[in-house]
Formats: C-alpha cells, structure tokens, sequence
C-alpha cells in the first residue's frame, strides 16, 4: 500500500535492498474504483464540458509534490537521461566515487533486472531500483515512491537515472533540477539532430567515452555544433566515465548546482 | 512516443470529470496536439480504442487538432510558427531559434451525455 496515493496491486515495482514492493500504477489514483459511469435516469442531453488540460497533468501533479518533497530538503535531483549503454551508470559509479563526503542518493529506472541499483550500492551509495516493465519511461508517481525509500538528507544529490531511451522520458517530469543527457561518442554526431526533444529538454549534455574518439571517426566539435543547434543554451562537457577525463568539470559542475540549491532553501 | 501511457492519461482526467461533472458517457473527445509534442497520431487512436474500453470514454470519436510548432526567433526578437523543429527563421532565415512552444498535448473539450 502506498502513502502516497494509497494505490496497491501490481504493475512497476520499486525495489530497496531486497524486499519488493508492488505498486498499480492505475490511471485512477486518487478517486478510488467506483463503476465507470453510473445511470442516471432521464439524464441524456448532450453538452460540452471544457477541459483545457494536460494529458500528462496527473504525471505533474505527481512531479510537482516531488519537486515541494525536494525543495523542502534543499536537494538537487537531477534526471540522467540517454539511449541504452552510453554510460550513464558506469557515470555515476565514478562521480559517487569522486563526490565523498556529498550526501546522495540514487533511483535507478531499467525494464528489468537490479544490476544498476547492485552496481550503485557496491560504492557504499544507497540505491532504489525502479522496474518499469513494459513502460518506456519513469514518471512522477514512480519516483514520489522510490524517494519513500530513500532518506534524503538536507542539501542531498539526488541522481534519478533513467530508462535507457531517447524519446519517451523527455516528456514525464519526475520533479527534477535539470535534466542531463548523456551522450557517448560513439552513437555519431548526428543524434542530437535526430532526437530533438530530449536535448531540448536538457540543461547539460555529457558527451561520454572520449576516450574511444580517436577509434571511431568522430569530430567532437561537429557533436558540439549540433547540441546548440538543437538548443542554443545547453551546457556541454567531454568526459571519459572510464578515464576519469573532464570528470573534474563535472564533479565541479555538481557541487555548484548543490550549493546552489541549498542555498536557495536556506534563503526562503 | 508513449502512446499508451498518453490514452491512460486520458482515461483517467475522463473518469475524474465523469464523478465531478456526474455524466456517463463521452461521444466524443477533441485534443490538441502540438506539431513538437512527438505524438504518433494513429497509434494514438489504437491506443485511444484499446484503453478507453470499459471506461465511460468508450467508443467515443477522437477528434485530434494539430497545434503548430512555435520558436522564438533572437534575431527578430519574435515568436515564428515553423514546421521542423530544426528549422530557420521563415521571415529572415535566422537558424538562431529557440523552440517555445508547440509541445502541447491536451484534452481540449469533451461532448458527453
Ligand atoms: N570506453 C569507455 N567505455 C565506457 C565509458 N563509460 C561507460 N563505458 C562502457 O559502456 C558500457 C555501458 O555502460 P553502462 O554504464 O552500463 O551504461 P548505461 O547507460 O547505464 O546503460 P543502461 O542503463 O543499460 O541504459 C559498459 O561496458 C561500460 O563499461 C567510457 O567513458 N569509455
Ligand atoms: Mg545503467
Ligand atoms: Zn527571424
């Protein structure tokens, strides 16, 4: 049974260290099971009813409560977003190892299967996996759950890596700072230009496994180019997640945004 | 993009209006979709049929209105509609633009009985 919306039944799960909770993530939440529609006698005329509403407003409410969660705290959350196996996780792995002493947290989001969150607790870092089965995305209700298990600590790092997908995540709001996008050099200069959405969407790209460049016919500034094509205000930094290359710009890049944060908190 | 997840979407703002505006049944429900949202029109209405069954939305026409994509132009300092998102400026051909809006996905009106 959640606390959030009192929802129960299966559907994504969300796992913290080894017990398993089953949420529905039912498209009714909020206002229980009653019968879809129910006869009123003598009712039949047809009327318009103007709704002017998100399709996704349910996902934002549930993104905004995550947002009033996080800025209560002072914490940073930010939204890893990429295709499948640009690194994100071997990322975070490095930049947890890098930020010592930074209180933090991750929410791993895969189909399947609790390898990241494992490899994430294996640097002492505490972790919640979040299978979304069939779903293509996290959103905002599985996140509101994931951050349950988590104690986040005032002017925490919250890393919410995401489904390893180029479409779909840029538009569920989970509540976060920014989105950053992560992008390995092998996947070829031109998928900015190909999956607008998700770096217009970004605040910061990563352009990951630098290390691999020289194999593969790449000119970074070309990806570059092709970032601010698609938005012109996107930060963007080189890194090698193996290497360790650039990783101190980013690791600066983040104790920054965190203090910002805080910062921010402190001041209201 | 996430076609399903949308019509779920829909079904659940249906099934909260059909409780707040006590009415049993959608004939027909009208959306505006904007040209940037990433939206695939008729995998959206086979998602539409599929999820709104059982539901009071059920059968209902889906009528589906394209919104234009919108970006702000920097060097006419003005919004422009534009077709691709990569596009340049229509009037004075800047590629300097930033995308402002045409992301819109909403259930704009319902015809309910
Ligand atoms: N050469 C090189 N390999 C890297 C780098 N970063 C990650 N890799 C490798 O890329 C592969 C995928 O890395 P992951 O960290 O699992 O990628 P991911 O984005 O978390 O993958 P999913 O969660 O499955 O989407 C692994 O074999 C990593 O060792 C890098 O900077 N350089
Ligand atoms: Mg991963
Ligand atoms: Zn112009």
């Amino acid at each position: 049974m959640c606390t959030v919306c009192g929802c129960d039944g299966d559907g994504a799960t969300v796992e913290a260290h080894g017990h398993h909770h089953h949420h529905q993530h039912h498209g009714d939440i909020h206002f229980g099971h009653g019968p879809a529609g129910t006869e009123v006698p003598g009712m039949s005329q047809e009327r318009l009813i103007e709704i002017e509403t998100s399709i996704l407003s349910k996902n934002d409410r549930y993104a905004a409560a995550n947002r009033e969660r996080l800025n209560a705290l002072g914490a940073l959350a930010l939204n890893l977003v990429s295709s499948p196996g640009s690194g994100k996780t071997t990322l975070l792995c490095r930049t947890i190892e890098m930020l010592e002493g930074q209180p933090l947290a991750v929410i791993e989001g895969d189909q399947q299967t609790s390898a990241d969150a494992d490899r994430i607790r294996a640097t002492g870092a505490p972790a919640v996996q979040v299978n979304t089965g069939k779903g293509c995305h996290l959103d905002g209700h599985m996140v509101g759950h994931a951050m349950d298990h988590l104690s986040l600590a005032p002017g925490a790092l919250l890393f919410i890596e995401n489904v390893g997908n180029l479409v779909c995540p840029a538009a569920f709001d989970l509540g976060e700072d920014a989105k950053v996008a992560i992008l390995s050099v092998t996947e070829g200069e031109d998928k900015p230009l190909k999956y607008p959405d998700m770096f217009t969407a970004s605040r910061i790209a990563l352009l990951n496994k630098t290390d691999l460049a020289p194999y593969c016919d790449i000119d970074l500034d070309t990806f570059e180019t092709n970032l601010r094509r698609v938005n012109p205000e996107i930060e963007i930094l080189r890194v090698s997640a193996k290497t360790g290359e650039g990783m101190d710009d980013w690791v600066a890049w983040l104790r920054a945004a965190a203090a910002a944060k805080s910062a921010r908190q402190a001041a209201e | 993009m996430h076609e399903m997840a949308l019509a779920e979407g829909i079904r659940g703002i249906v099934e909260d209006q059909a409780r707040a505006q006590s009415f049993d049944r959608v004939t027909r429900l009208r959306l505006e979709i904007g040209a940037f949202a990433g939206v695939e029109k008729p995998a959206l209405t086979f998602a539409f049929d599929v999820v709104m069954r059982g539901s009071p939305a059920e059968g209902a026409d889906l009528v589906i209105i394209d919104l234009p994509g919108r970006a702000f132009c920097a060097d006419c300092i003005e919004e422009k509609e534009i077709a691709g998102r990569l596009d340049p400026c229509p009037d004075c051909g800047s590629g300097r633009m930033m995308p402002s809006g045409g992301d819109d996905m909403r259930i704009k009106d319902m015809e309910v009985v």
